[in-house]
């Protein structure tokens, strides 16, 4: 018998991983603008569900209130780059900035358990929404636009932003990963499981939720950053929207809660939806809430989920399995 | 005496809150779970009483002899086909399921009714603006007090049908331990089911007064369940009068806040929301 982390399987996938990110670092060259444009969005996808799937599929903490660090992250790329900080670096230290801050809300949130934090979010949410609206610079509901992006031809802007929505979706999912196989992330999936029985094993629960709070809050601010690269208008309605976490939410559950590979799969599925159905009004919201309302009561891991046990898949090594060893 | 004023429109709006937080306390008290789709849910009743009286003319309060029925029927099913299955699930998938629901009923009322803010005043004739004047400065909406008197009557209903009653016992006792009754007779599903009625009743006549007291459109579920919980979070959870003072609390703080500065209305309220889980923290009393 022996502990085997690495499988043939996850070699080969790393490998692949590996090749498609170069091969989508040199994608503006040769994409058209809206190609360009659209997988912009779609690494905003992967990050929104990536974050909301560290914080529920692994931290057991449902938050209906991501939003509140989507709409910040966007908020203090304006107000740095108002500070005359380069629009660029200014998008980029939005994240880090918001989840500076996301420290002292955890303090108090993350005392809070299931459904009081899910909805304890949401006020967080609205109450971050009515503060940004009382800036001078922000107008309330009117909003404001990034305009130092003017400066910068549109051509030269969309591979900015690109690039910087890839390598931020490159480095969250690597954080993650990093997080999620070390001694955090066992720590943080017993504390999901049992968070008493995780205590009295001596794992730190309010420091080790604490981490994830923060990284999830960090991404969602550098996706929310990132949105208004491309968007450039900032109204503060458009960005702390609750609808940003009911995305997040069906990305994690249709693609499969709790898995690495789940959420990403969900941020495509999303993308596919919206890109097809998108224009045909609310209805496809609906069967946004449908999808997710069914998976979570049928399929509670996803799709992911579900195909992982069939087909006993491994495409990360995150996890631990023992193999019986082969006689020679 | 303009404050005292403010101090009495507030306690009148935290009847409100109070109002709409029944259904969410009750129900958060049998089961342990925040039902996150309790504000559309509420939204939906408003509607369907909206569609009753403008196209059928019925009179909203005779409405409610057939709505509130309804809902308790729909919330039976909802017990039956959705919260049962997400309880069994664990923790998270309540509140899951229940988030997912509230999308789909948001944006279904929106494809049905459109965007258009609706509102019940106009069929109850004098009653949305009639009041009384207490002195030159003070004035009592009559819709206010009866409102007010609502959620005092609707959670003294409630808790003498947990005090005194066989379902009420039945009720408490399967909150307390849902496995153990099982074994003394009680079905428990049977038990969660007239629960999750009951509360969605209590939601109809919620929705009424939203419909009644001012307007609402398909995406006015959100803030509801937010004020909903709040009056709760801030009376205690499992606590029905805790959620009589919590909604009061709510509701005066808003007004108390808008007095110091129009624009922080909804400020002043989320804040003291915050700063009573700030005080429970620092007192190590948070409850689970």
């Amino acid at each position: 018998m022996k502990v085997q982390r690495w499988t043939p399987q996850s070699g080969v996938f790393i490998a692949a991983l590996g090749a498609m990110v170069l091969v989508l670092a040199v994608g503006p060259t040769w994409f058209s603008a809206g190609v360009t444009d659209r997988l912009s969005a779609l690494f905003v996808y992967v990050i929104l569900g990536a974050m909301w799937n560290a914080l529920a599929g692994y931290g057991g903490l449902v938050s209906v209130g991501q939003q509140a660090f989507f709409g910040l992250g966007a908020y203090a790329a304006i107000r740095l780059s108002h500070a005359d900080v380069p629009v660029y670096l200014a998008v980029a230290l939005a994240g880090l900035a918001v989840g500076v801050v996301s420290l002292a809300i955890g303090e108090v949130m993350l005392r809070l358990r299931g459904g009081e934090f899910a909805v304890g979010m949401w006020v967080v949410a609205e109450l971050a929404h009515l503060l940004v609206n009382l800036d001078p610079l922000v107008q309330g509901e009117t909003g404001t636009s990034l305009i130092a992006l003017n400066a910068i031809a549109a051509e030269a802007r969309r591979a900015y932003t690109y690039w910087l929505s890839l390598a931020a979706m490159v480095a969250l999912l690597a954080v993650l990963f990093a997080l999620l196989r070390g001694r955090l992330g066992t720590a943080i999936q017993s504390i999901r499981d049992d968070e008493r029985a995780a205590s009295s094993l001596g794992v730190n629960v309010l420091a080790t939720k604490r981490i994830v709070f923060v990284l999830a809050a960090t991404g969602c601010a550098m996706a929310g950053a990132l949105w208004l690269a491309s968007a450039i208008t900032f109204q503060p309605k458009a960005y702390f929207s609750v609808q940003w976490t009911a995305y997040m939410i069906f990305m994690t559950l249709v693609g499969g809660i709790g898995t690495f590979e789940g959420p990403i799969l969900g941020a495509i599925l999303f993308f596919l939806v919206e890109t097809f159905f998108g224009g045909r009004g609310v209805w496809y919201l609906v069967g946004l809430g449908a999808a997710a309302l069914a998976f979570s009561l049928f399929l509670p891991r996803g799709i992911f989920g579900a195909l992982e046990q069939r087909f006993a898949l491994r495409l990360l090594p995150l996890g631990f399995r023992v193999v019986e060893r082969t006689k020679p | 005496m303009i404050f005292l004023n403010q101090l009495l429109q507030g306690v009148f709006l935290g009847g409100y809150y109070a109002l709409i937080a029944c259904s969410l306390s009750f129900l958060f008290g049998v089961m342990r779970i925040v039902n996150l789709a309790h504000g559309s849910i509420v939204v939906l009743a408003a509607f369907l009483l909206f569609v009753l009286a403008d196209r059928f003319e019925i009179s909203p309060w005779l409405a409610l002899i057939a709505v509130v029925p309804a809902m308790a029927a729909l919330g039976w099913l909802l017990q039956r086909f959705v919260l049962d299955r997400a309880l069994r699930g664990g923790l998270l998938v309540p509140l899951l399921a229940t988030f997912g629901l509230a999308i789909v009923l948001d944006n279904a009322l929106f494809e049905t009714f459109g965007a258009d803010t609706r509102s019940l005043s106009p069929f109850i004739g004098d009653l949305s603006f009639d009041s009384w004047s207490l002195t030159d400065d003070i004035t009592v909406g009559k819709m206010d007090v009866l409102i007010l008197g609502s959620a005092v009557a609707m959670l003294g209903a409630v808790s003498l049908l947990l005090a005194r009653t066989r379902i009420g016992r039945a009720i408490r006792a399967t909150a307390e331990d849902p496995g153990t009754v099982e074994l003394i007779g009680i079905d428990a599903r049977a038990v969660y089911g007239m629960a999750t009625a009951l509360a969605l009743a209590m939601a109809a006549v919620a929705g009424a007064f939203l419909a009644m007291r001012a307007t609402f459109d398909p995406y006015t579920g959100g803030a509801q369940l937010i004020f909903a919980f709040e009056a709760v979070a801030i009376g205690g959870f499992g606590s029905l009068w805790g959620t009589l003072w919590g909604g009061i609390a709510l509701g005066v703080a808003q007004n108390v806040g808008a007095s110091i500065d129009p624009s922080s209305f909804f400020i002043a309220g989320h804040v003291t929301f915050l700063a009573v889980l700030v005080g429970r923290v620092a007192l190590g009393r948070v409850a689970a």
